[in-house]
């Protein structure tokens, strides 16, 4: 029994195509149903980046192996790259102008620290050590209030 | 490919991308409206890739490495210079509500007077919050 290849790939591209077209409408349906800023986020990444992967699998599928097949890839890396900034920035954005619904959040880790490093006492900040004195062992746990540096 | 499925890939697209206008329209922030941009490039995006595997046209994929490239973009630059924006103030207003702004600011003009610069009075009340 011979299977044909090429329908194989067709039937596989076209299931493809369809769970790629199948997503893009789930974020429109998302991002005009959910009601706030991160929700609405949280819809549009999956055109983005599922989405976008199942399509050009099914593209790369239908149009067979060669230099194009290599841009295809090429179209998922550069959006796996740009999509991340795109999202931090606006979610900074959104964070800082107030855009985001508190009373939706199950974890709020970034107003808890900042709420902390509000309040953290100045002379918390280590006086400089001078050279010939005994130094902080190297790795020691900063203590409680204490803001750990990432030099 | 079977004609079925390239019609309901671009009924799925096509009713994607509407929805994500219609978000547009309604804003309420500049945010909202860049995030559904984003969703009509990922569409446009799936959309060129449709038809390409559709005619099997192999020149359609720098096209989409383009967009891929370019579209957030827009993304980073609005939310660079977002701001905080008053209750209402990112609504697209009707023909009416811009009729009645008019009317309203040229009042306010002869009222105070030929002497006072429109440029000024009529930025006093916008600046609200925009840091």
């Amino acid at each position: 029994m011979s299977i044909e290849w090429t329908t194989v790939a067709d039937v596989i591209a076209s299931v493809c195509m369809i769970g790629g077209a199948f997503l893009a409408f789930a974020a429109g349906v998302g991002v005009l149903r959910f009601p706030d800023l991160l929700s609405r986020m949280h819809a549009g990444t999956k055109p983005q980046v599922l989405g976008l992967v199942l399509v050009m699998i099914g593209l790369g599928l239908r149009i067979g192996p060669g230099p194009e097949a290599g841009a295809l890839v090429l179209v998922v890396l550069f959006q796996l790259i740009t999509a991340p900034v795109a999202a931090h920035m606006v979610g900074r954005a959104g964070y800082r102008t107030g855009k985001v619904r508190k009373d939706l959040l199950v974890v709020d880790e970034l107003t808890i620290d900042q709420a902390r490093a509000d309040s953290a006492e100045p002379q918390n900040v280590a006086p400089p050590v001078p050279d010939n004195e005994q130094r902080p062992e190297p790795g020691a746990r900063p203590g409680p209030g204490e803001k750990p540096d990432f030099d | 490919m079977s004609g079925w499925v390239v019609i309901l890939c671009g009924a799925l697209l096509a009713v994607g991308c509407l929805l994500a206008v219609v978000r547009i329209e309604k804003g309420p922030s500049m945010l909202d409206r860049t995030i559904a941009l984003d969703i009509v490039v990922a569409t446009m995006i799936s959309a060129g890739a449709l038809y390409a595997a559709v005619q099997k046209r192999a020149d359609i994929v720098p096209i989409l490495v383009a967009l891929a490239l370019v579209g957030f973009v827009a993304s980073v630059t609005i939310a660079r210079f977002a701001a905080v924006e008053p209750e209402g103030e990112g609504r697209v207003r009707t023909r009416e509500e811009i009729a009645a702004e008019e009317a309203e600011r040229l009042r306010r003009e002869s009222a105070a007077g030929p002497s006072s610069d429109p440029e000024d009075q009529d930025g006093a009340d916008r600046q609200g919050g925009a840091r």
